[in-house]
């Protein structure tokens, strides 16, 4: 429990914060802000004996089982280490932010990202569920993007945001795809069962592409060449984001996954070649390319992006002893990184550039600044007694014992070295153009930064120092438990101490160092050869752009603008379907006599569906024949044994009616135009009999096949249980009822896309003056009728009885909560029309939108009732009662749900109506 | 029975498809109505013809028409319904203010293009 607490905490924080922001000021927001990582990290510090001894805590709750996705966490040696960098350096960080950000800054929403981002990474080192990983993986690239684009009005923060997230989403896909193979080879997701199952792993046919899958998704996360680049772009982002993400957590989110998994895979026949050999092209290539960087942050970026690689190299030795030093490493490389990021950040701000040729002499300038910065810089060049110096040598120390033999082991030992040179060299140059060297004047005054931008840094700049003189004991039980973790045989003989003797790992770190002096001399002529290299990011953008327009090329050919074009398609795979099925229709089930009341309404229907398309241009007369068409599906569905569709449709045929007729008098007159030509009316004619011979022997075919009735015991079942009778409305209410919330939803949408669309009509329309003529005259001379408005008058309780009638009988006789909100809505409609909008209006005492959105609201909240009473969404518990006058009546939720229902039927109804009607009112009357 | 209902089905399909390519506000209008009975009476007919009986318990007759489809069907009249004003009320707005009932003419005016 305390595990998932740890976890939510930040999550909480990150949906405060920025509520506490807008309320309590700039030092309020950080204190909340840190509130809850300081929790978490007080209750990760609890479990930290158990942790140490070896134990691993795992909680578990079920979530989506059929997925095999639970919500289960695990906290191991690994998981701690990591998650005590999140947390310790997150808490540091927001501290930092505070300084960082300028007043106007929106400090709350950067504070809450940033917890958001800490909750999913913490959520990747806690997960035991290798699909909850994914999860929370997602929540960081996530969150990454929206910390990258924090300045989102920069085209060029938005730039490197989309393509921070365009990689790791990618990677993102591929860490699901990834999973769900291992998961599939380990027969199961939880990390327990995997890293038990490297046998059947080994052996499972599809372990390549399951482990390539895995290492990509590493690789983008973790910003392996050549997937790297988004990296240095994403440098962009405010200082803060840098030294976070991009130093203790969301890159090293790659590394842990290749850690967690090490167990299980690190024996693969690929594994050495491919995560070995992309880690050390990384660890070298970076640092090359670092040594070519004057932006302090894309030095770092490049460093980061090297020191990543070695991390990933380390691992990918698959040796045990190499697997210990990349843990180490992963401590040493986030104090010193995030502490040269803050660092570099407090020189930005006091000097106002980061550009390393307009900087120089900060050591005088900045003293404290200065030596915190060296101190960090001889940590990441490995400069004893620091504790970057210590993972080095033990490097070093493991590519002399590596699992290969011969010419490889040679030749990555000498490679390892040349990356240790480099990185040194590197890190000599930074430390000697920004701090050392006499430079020019720089934009500001240089001064030492305020506490909040300085003090964080310098903690960690102390750790490095601490942990560098006392490994042992400072590290020495963080590492253990991690090795504990992930190294499942017997553990390797490993040491961390400053001085392991005269041996070659320490003459081969020495060489390093005076290697990368030299390196840092000679560093402008290195720098400059070759002038030009390949960019990865260029290749990225042309990626991109051709996916783009290739996708706009495609969709162009298949929507080419005209609707007509699309019709045809759509009918073509009608008549298709209807050719297809026709040969079913021979062995069918019994088939119903005809009765000749049914040829007789038959015949009326297709007169009057003939007469609608052959009168279309008489408006009125098409309005009657299509009302015609309307009365006889309802007589069909009365005929057919479905009531209940009968009383549905009447009600919606009348109020579409009306409707039409709103309709008829707003459009302006047909524009004046020639008939279509004969072809075109011909070829439209074609189709459309295509198309109605297909979906006539398509209903057919479906008709007559033999078949069973769905009528499914289960609704039956439901129906004695809740003393429903009928089947209709009881399937509705109950045993799809999750159908008709969505229904009731999609009618509250439309009645307010109406709303939307007529209001912002009706302000377009006051700002065009003169107004064109745009609604016919005119007809009636009287308005409001007498004997019509008393009728109305005398209508309205009446049908109000009526709605509550068919409402309450809903259950067992036909009727409901949809019939019932449509009568109400033409009672209430007809008022309209015999007074007119403003008289109604003023008695109106109920807003349709308030009727809507109450009547969803209700029917949601008797969903979720049931879940607060322990039954899954929407069950129904009901009582039969005896009431008077109505006899036999059920009392139950079902009854509230369909009060939801009735509701919003009647609001949406008619806020689309009378905000249709509302257009010819405020428009002008001419003639 | 069964003949009549299809092709009853088929004549409505028939006449939206040809009001629907006559690209006319209005007629576009009558379309979607005609479009939608059609699709509703379809979906009805998946539960088979059935004559004289109720999708009610402890109704006399034996055979319960299936009551699924004409449940499906209920909740398809009422969103049918919403849409159609939705498409009424986007038609009459379109057509008042850019002064025709040209549909493709919709589409060429509000293009930035």
């Amino acid at each position: 429990m305390q595990l998932l607490l740890i976890l939510v905490l930040p999550f909480l924080g990150a949906l405060f914060t920025p509520l506490v922001g807008r309320a309590a000021g700039r030092v309020g927001c950080t204190l909340a802000a840190t509130a809850a990582p300081a929790a978490s990290l007080i209750l990760l510090l609890r479990h930290a004996a158990q942790v140490r001894s070896g134990e691993v805590i795992v909680v578990s709750w079920s979530w989506v089982p059929g997925f095999g996705l639970d919500l289960a966490l695990r906290l191991d040696g690994l998981s701690f280490l990591f998650a005590l960098l999140v947390l310790a350096i997150g808490l540091l960080v927001l501290i930092y932010s505070h300084g960082y950000l300028g007043e106007r800054d929106p400090l709350g929403r950067f504070l809450g990202l940033m917890l958001g981002f800490m909750g999913g990474m913490l959520g990747i080192v806690l997960a035991e569920n290798l699909l909850l990983l994914v999860l929370f993986w997602e929540i960081t690239s996530l969150s990454s993007f929206l910390l990258i684009g924090f300045h989102h009005r920069e085209a060029a923060a938005r730039r490197a945001a989309l393509m921070a997230l365009t990689v790791t989403g990618a990677g993102g896909l591929a860490l699901l795809g990834g999973v769900l193979l291992l998961g599939g080879a380990a027969g199961g997701f939880a990390v327990t069962e995997v890293l038990g199952a490297q046998g059947r792993i080994a052996t499972d046919p599809l372990r390549v592409p399951m482990l390539l899958l895995i290492v990509l998704a590493a690789f983008t996360k973790s910003a392996q060449l050549p997937l790297h680049f988004w990296l240095p772009n994403a440098m962009i982002a405010p200082t803060p984001v840098s030294a976070y993400l991009h130093s203790a957590a969301m890159v090293k989110a790659g590394v842990y996954l290749l850690a967690r998994l090490w167990p299980a895979l690190s024996g693969l026949e690929l594994w050495m070649p491919v995560i070995g050999g992309f880690g050390l092209a990384t660890m070298i290539g970076a640092a090359y390319l670092a040594l070519r960087q004057s932006d302090i942050k894309a030095l770092l970026a490049y460093s980061t992006i090297s020191h990543l690689g070695m991390m990933v190299m380390l691992l990918g030795l698959g040796t045990p002893y190499a697997a210990v030093v990349a843990l180490f490493h992963i401590l040493n490389h986030a104090l010193f990184k995030a502490a040269l990021f803050m660092l570099g950040g407090a020189v930005e701000h006091a000097t106002g550039t980061r550009d390393l040729e307009r900087l120089g002499g900060l050591w005088r300038l900045m003293p404290a600044t200065s030596a915190a910065a060296l101190l960090a810089t001889a940590a990441m060049a490995g400069v004893p007694p620091l504790n970057g110096y210590i993972s080095k040598e033990m490097m070093l120390q493991a590519a002399l014992e590596p699992s290969m033999h011969g010419a490889a082991a040679t030749l990555t030992l000498q490679l390892v070295t040349l990356g240790a040179l480099l990185s040194a060299g590197y890190a000599f140059a930074f430390a000697w153009r920004a701090f050392l060297a006499p430079g020019p004047a720089t934009p500001h005054e240089p001064h030492e930064p305020r506490l909040p931008l300085s003090l964080p840094a310098y903690v960690l700049a102390a750790a490095c120092l601490a942990i560098g003189l006392f490994p042992g004991a400072l590290a020495g039980p963080l590492v253990d438990a991690a090795v504990g973790a992930v190294v499942t045989g017997a553990p390797p003989h490993y040491e961390l101490a400053l001085w392991h003797g005269l041996n070659p790992p320490f003459l081969l770190g020495l060489g390093a160092l005076a290697g990368g002096v030299v390196v840092a001399t000679v560093r402008a002529r290195l720098a400059s050869v070759p002038a030009r290299l390949p960019r990865a990011e260029h290749a990225f953008d042309r990626l991109y752009d051709g996916l783009v327009v290739g996708v706009g090329a495609l969709f162009g050919r298949l929507h080419d603008r005209s609707l007509q074009r699309y019709l045809a398609i759509l009918l073509v795979a009608i008549v298709l379907a209807g050719v297809l099925a026709s040969p079913g229709t021979a062995a069918g089930s019994a088939v119903q006599p005809v009765t000749w009341l049914a040829v007789v309404g038959w015949a009326i229907l297709v007169a009057a569906a003939a007469g609608t398309v052959w009168m279309h241009e008489r408006r009125l007369v098409a309005v009657v024949l299509i009302s015609v068409v309307g009365l006889l599906v309802v007589l069909t569905y009365a005929h057919l044994s479905a009531p209940d569709l009968a009383l549905t449709q009447i009600a919606v045929e009348i109020v579409t009616t009306v409707l039409l007729l709103l309709a008829i008098r707003l459009l302006p007159p047909p524009e004046a135009r020639p008939r279509p030509r004969l072809a075109r009316r011909l070829r439209d004619g074609a189709l459309a009999l295509g198309a109605g011979a297909g979906a006539g022997v398509l209903a057919f075919a479906a008709m007559t096949r033999p078949r069973e009735a769905i009528v499914a015991r289960d609704v039956l079942a439901e129906a004695t249980e809740l003393h429903g009778r009928n089947l209709v409305h009881l399937v509705l209410v109950d045993f799809r009822a999750f159908d008709t919330l969505g229904e009731i939803g999609v009618l509250m949408i439309a009645a307010l896309g109406v709303f939307a669309l007529i209001q912002g009509f009706l302000r377009w329309l006051g700002d065009q003056r003169p107004l064109r003529r745009m609604v016919q005259p005119e007809r009636a001379r009287d308005q409001h009728p007498l004997l019509f408005v008393i009728a109305a008058r005398l209508l309205l309780p009446l049908a109000l009885l009526v709605a509550a009638f068919l409402f309450l009988r809903g259950a067992a006789h036909p009727g409901g909560g949809f019939v019932a909100g449509l009568v109400v809505a033409m009672a209430v409609l007809i008022q309209y029309m015999a007074h007119g909008v403003e008289w109604t209006e003023r008695r109106i005492l109920i807003g349709y939108r308030n009727s809507v959105a109450v009547g969803v609201l209700v029917a949601v909240l008797t969903g979720i009732g049931s879940i607060v009473r322990g039954d899954p969404f929407m069950t129904h518990k009901s009582t039969a009662m005896h009431w008077p006058v109505f006899g036999e009546l059920e009392l139950s939720t079902v009854l509230l749900f369909d009060f939801g229902v009735f509701l919003t039927v009647a609001g949406a109804t008619l806020l689309a109506l009378v905000n249709i009607g509302r257009i010819e009112t405020r428009a002008p009357r001419v003639g | 029975m069964e003949a009549l209902v299809a092709s009853a089905i088929g004549i409505l399909i028939a006449g939206a498809v040809y009001l629907l390519l006559y690209g006319r506000a209005y007629e576009f209008m009558l379309a979607l109505l005609l479009l939608a009975r059609a699709a509703n009476l379809f979906v009805f007919s998946m539960g088979g013809i059935v004559l004289g009986s109720l999708p009610i318990l402890g109704e006399p007759e034996g055979r319960y028409p299936d009551p699924l489809p004409q449940a499906f069907v209920l909740t398809a009249i009422v969103i049918n319904f919403g849409i159609t004003t939705f498409v009424i009320a986007l038609a009459v707005r379109a057509c008042l203010q850019l002064g025709t009932d040209r549909i493709e003419a919709f589409d060429d005016r509000s293009d930035p293009r």
